[in-house]
């Protein structure tokens, strides 16, 4: 430590700082009388002047929302669109008497009388100068009835705002998703700015992946007010010079999706809780995506009462539950094929190696019974008539033989247990199980007998209906492997040019020998033939199809039991599936069918396919459309500019070309120019 | 004294001996723990409307004037010769976090300010309002005072070298803070008058210099701080629709929630660095004059409480603390009055926002702790 020179003089310094001290508080008191001054200058003196300014009239800026873009389906439909709604407004410091108003229009049956209390508190609670909703959704006679009246109500006004609308209500909604008001949560992940003055987001599905692509950019207009925030034209006559920036609307979104197709399944499935995936095994592109039971998306859109609310989440048969991609289920039966293939390439089994079926399987040493569907057995059976008749025991033993490690490995190229990266995105992943993952998971071994059962996709193994359209579509392009998609083609909203997406390739599944995938096709071809398990649904049908049943087990009976279904709870019935792809020999479509508790494949989920399939490939509609599913704008507004909206494609109404399943993009109208983009599309 | 009241009679006494009792235990100054309370409470009067009726935001600035009380009560329990001890520590720290932030902090609307620490963002140049002036009170208690030339040099390094890197994050508002907090204590350490003259004299020319230092924004606000309707859309809103504001509230003011200018939203930041508009719109000259009064008690109480301490570490830091919160005042009321330039500073303790709060009320904190301890220092 430097030691001074000069001593340290402690009173010294202590009137030194009080001196300091007593100048510094001049200072303060003289910067402090400046300063009110300046505020005596501009609150007394000046004041009339700067009143007449805070009275006159300013320019206030106000956001100009921008559209949403519009969804069409595969044949150019529209699924999602903007409509005008209605609402009641009032603006308390134009009405000279509030609750005497109130009450006038629910005498002409406007408002809900219950609901005055509630708004006279709503309209005390809010700004003067500001309206208030009092209605969100007016109808066509509402609005009439309240034109004839208007004079009589001062103060009260219709206002028009656009809001979201499926024409299709409850079908589809699982793909589509759908869009509700902005929450806080959405507020920390989007710009602010360009989301003034919209009022709604989307939430889940289409409309919360492709939120980027959907909003649009919000514009802004000038416009004059005066101190009360109205609206007023000129400054005493004078001309002021204002700003406008249109707003963007968002771009519009093409499918792959047919909505014919995704309402046939929707009718197919009726009232049992299911799923149904079909896409387009040349590209990815997916024609259906439905999940049962459905709701209608436009509840949300124009504010669901929390009543409705409660009703749809406490719902027993999980309505709002995406079975499609967010339900993962023992996948039974239908992976036989997809094993059996994968025996051939490791080289354990040869298509003509038979077995004696007895019903019953043993592994060595152990006296568990492994039975097989059929109780009586299936006699002499090679690879075809194995997974044509679905025999267990088969496959009991070719697990055995494989073990769990290149089972693991087979299923994991055919997508199992990941997502497969469709791009709304919400996926489960589904578990292809393995001895690493049950040491991490569960701390334990793995034993031999989960390998056997989880050989007929039980035990461990979960899939999603998607993750088996989506292994059944590489099989039918024989190993060619894209990823599943719902957006095709994107239409720019400011050049109207229409981008069409790629399809976005995996890394396809090679086989050491080409020839095995006629083997497992004819295997399931054989599935829905004479002696096959799903021949029944399947016959008649003037193309081929290559099918497997699934029936997986929900609950687990005793050794020496038997399954009775009359006896058990209808949710402990069985899951029935099945999954094919048609026609066989140059299939444009795969489909995955899941029948939550619906007791056999071959009975449940079969005929469901078989009506997809003659829906897609022979256009044969055959069903009722769900309640709800109006397909006409609400109540009070038209679709607006029908001419604006038309969808590029001509052949709307035309069955999709054999071999070019193209979304309906430009290729059939000449006029806009086309530019093909590699990028895949955004994912979430 | 305790005495005294302990003999006392009166029931009312005995209640008063009470509490005056328990804030001394807190070593906690009860005058300005009420100014401080009075403007907190003004401050949640003025929000509510000021962010337009709000009761969200109003319960989160309960919270953070909450934390603020929390930090106030900490500082005030540390002795005073621990917080000399640890003066430089805390000012070599914060010079280390300076340097990271303009390294590796992110950059946040336009500015590099924060430092991330796993879930918390943090400012460094917000601790460096504490630790300037403490670490020059720490340079200079020890040494001779008035400063001998060498000293003074030494002295305005530690001072010039933190706020430089503020400003350069950029934030001109803090940067100031931070440099008027240190050059409080060489003030108040007894820099000779001439200098004080010469500074005066150099200063047009310091500013020429630092003109060419400062960013596009910071130059546009000054500017405009010399003719305002220069650009009525752009840089000059700010002002201009602060002056109506204040001008159109009169003596009485428009009525608590009924300010036009406020509530219509011409008024910028109107809950933040510009609600001192808003007070002056709908409480008036009244309103205003009455915050004023609240501060210059506030400052005339903690210059006080510096002017009775025994050690020049504890008078120089307890002084600069009571001046550097006069500036926070001065400039933004300044500002919002239109006789300063547009600067980034909150009006201290009746803005919205948690940061500055803490940080005065650490610095109150330490306020009282360097006054409350006193006699045990002296004996």
């Amino acid at each position: 430590m430097p030691r001074s020179v000069r001593i340290k003089d402690h009173w010294g310094e202590q009137r030194l700082f009080v001196a300091r001290t007593i100048v510094a508080l001049a200072v303060i008191v003289a910067l402090l009388l400046l300063l009110l001054g300046r505020l005596f200058w501009l609150q007394v003196v000046r004041h009339d002047y700067y009143a007449d300014l805070s009275q006159g009239n300013r320019v206030r800026v106000e956001p100009l929302p921008p559209d949403r873009g519009i969804v069409y389906d595969r044949h150019g439909t529209v699924i999602a669109e903007n409509t005008p709604a209605y609402q009641l407004e009032l603006t308390p410091e134009a009405v000279p008497d509030v609750s005497g108003t109130l009450a006038r229009l629910a005498e002409l049956g406007l408002l809900d009388r219950e609901q005055l209390p509630q708004l006279q508190r709503l309209i005390r609670g809010s700004r003067k100068f500001e309206s208030v909703p009092l209605r969100l959704q007016l109808t066509d006679e509402d609005i009439a009835t309240f034109a004839v009246r208007r004079f009589e109500f001062p103060g009260v006004e219709i206002r028009t705002r656009l809001a979201r609308w499926y024409p299709f209500g409850p079908s589809g909604v699982h793909a589509l998703g759908y869009v509700g008001a902005i929450s806080e949560a959405d507020l920390k992940r989007i710009d602010r700015d360009d989301y003034a003055g919209s009022s709604q987001i989307g939430k889940i599905g289409l409309e919360f992946a492709y939120e980027d692509e959907l909003h649009g950019v919000a514009g802004f207009q000038q416009i004059l007010v005066n101190a009360a925030g109205r609206r007023v034209e000129t400054v005493g006559g004078e001309e002021v010079q204002l700003e406008t920036r249109p707003s963007r609307a968002g771009n519009d979104l093409f499918l792959g999706i047919d909505m014919k197709v995704t309402e046939v399944a929707e009718a197919a499935l009726g009232d049992r809780r299911g799923a149904v995936v079909a896409m387009d095994p040349n590209n990815g592109d997916v024609i259906a995506l439905v999940s049962t039971p459905t709701f209608d998306g436009n509840k949300f859109t124009r504010g669901i009462s929390s009543r409705d609310y409660a009703a749809l989440r406490d719902d027993r048969d999980i309505p709002l539950l995406n079975r499609a991609i967010r339900s993962a289920y023992p996948p039974g039966s239908t992976v036989k094929p997809m094993y059996a293939l994968a025996a051939l390439e490791y080289g354990i089994k040869d298509p003509s190696d038979s077995l004696f079926c007895r019903g019953v399987f043993f592994l060595p040493g152990s006296s568990h019974r492994f039975r097989d569907w059929k109780r009586e057995g299936h006699g002499t059976v090679d690879m075809e008539r194995a997974v044509a008749t679905s025999c267990d025991v088969y496959f009991y033993r070719l697990a055995e033989i494989m073990g769990i490690e290149r089972m693991h490995q087979a299923m994991t190229k055919m997508g199992f247990g990941k997502p497969t990266g469709l791009d709304i995105g919400g996926e489960r992943a589904g578990l292809m199980p393995s001895p690493a993952w049950k040491r991490k998971q569960m701390r334990q071994a793995w034993f031999p007998g989960e390998t056997v059962i989880v050989g007929i996709g039980q035990g461990y193994m979960l899939a999603t209906p998607l993750q088996l359209a989506h292994a059944t579509a590489v099989i039918a392009a024989r190993g060619k492997n894209f990823r599943p998609r719902l957006v095709t083609a994107i239409r720019d909203s400011a050049t109207g040019t229409v981008r069409r997406l790629a399809p976005w390739p995996e890394p396809p599944v090679v086989l050491k020998n080409e020839k095995n995938w006629d083997i497992i096709i004819d295997g399931m071809l054989a599935v829905t033939e004479a002696g096959g398990t799903a021949v029944a649904s399947t016959r008649g049908a003037p193309y081929r199809i290559a099918g497997k049943t699934g029936t997986s087990q929900v609950f687990s009976i005793g050794q020496n039991e038997k399954y009775d279904e009359s006896k058990l709870d209808e949710r402990l019935h069985d899951h029935a599936l099945f999954v094919a792809f048609a026609p066989a020999d140059d299939p444009k479509i795969a489909v995955a069918v899941f029948v939550e508790n619906g007791g056999s494949g071959s009975r449940a989920a079969a005929p469901i396919a078989r009506r997809v399939f003659d829906a897609y490939l022979l256009q044969k509609y055959d069903f009722t459309p769900l309640p709800g599913a109006i397909r006409t704008a609400p109540a009070g507004g038209a679709t607006l500019a029908p001419g604006a909206a038309a969808p590029p494609a001509a052949g709307a109404a035309a069955p999709p070309a054999p071999g070019a399943a193209s979304p309906p993009g430009p290729a059939a109208s000449p006029a806009p120019a086309t530019t093909t983009a590699a990028a895949p599309p955004p994912r979430t | 004294m305790a005495e005294f009241y302990e003999d006392s009679q009166s029931s009312a006494r005995r209640t008063l001996s009470a509490s005056g009792k328990l804030l001394r235990r807190l070593h906690l100054d009860g005058p300005l723990l009420a100014l401080l309370a009075a403007l907190m409470v003004f401050s949640l009067f003025v929000g509510y409307s000021a962010s337009g009726e709000n009761l969200t935001r109003w319960i989160d600035q309960v919270q953070r004037f909450g934390v603020a009380v929390v930090a106030m009560l900490v500082m005030a329990q540390l002795p005073p010769a621990w917080l000399r001890r640890i003066s430089p520590v805390i000012y070599g720290l914060g010079i280390a976090m300076l340097l990271l932030v303009t390294t590796i902090g992110p950059v946040r609307m336009g500015a590099q300010r924060w430092l991330d620490i796993g879930p918390i963002s943090f400012q460094p140049s917000e601790l460096m309002k504490l630790a300037v002036p403490m670490m020059a009170a720490w340079y200079l208690h020890e040494r001779p005072l008035p400063p001998s030339a060498k000293h003074l040099a030494i002295a305005l390094l530690i001072i010039v070298v933190p706020a430089g890197l503020v400003i350069e994050q950029p934030d001109l508002g803090t940067g100031l803070l931070v440099a008027s907090a240190g050059l409080f204590v060489v003030f108040l350490g007894g820099l000779s008058w001439w200098l004080i003259g010469a500074g005066a004299v150099v200063a047009p020319f310091a500013a020429w210099i630092g003109w060419h230092f400062l960013h596009d924004y910071q130059r546009q606000r000054v500017l405009t701080l010399l003719d305002p309707s220069q650009d009525p859309l752009g840089a000059g809103y700010h002002i201009i629709q602060s002056m109506i504001a204040i001008g159109s509230g009169g003596v009485f003011g428009k009525g608590w929630t009924n300010g036009s200018q406020a509530q219509l939203e011409f008024l910028p930041e109107r809950s933040t660095d510009f609600v001192f508009a808003v007070i002056g719109e709908e409480l008036g000259l009244l309103g205003q004059g009455l915050l004023l009064v609240l501060y210059l008690g506030v400052i005339g109480r903690a210059l006080y409480m510096a002017s009775e301490c025994q050690d020049t570490f504890a008078r120089l830091v307890s002084g600069a603390f009571a001046l550097t919160f006069f500036v926070y005042v001065f400039v933004n009321a300044g500002m919002v009055a239109g006789i300063l330039p547009v600067v980034g500073v909150p009006l201290p303790l009746v803005s919205y926002g948690g940061t500055s709060a803490v940080t005065l009320l650490a610095s109150f904190g330490i306020l009282m702790s360097l006054y409350r301890h006193r006699k045990l220092v002296g004996s």
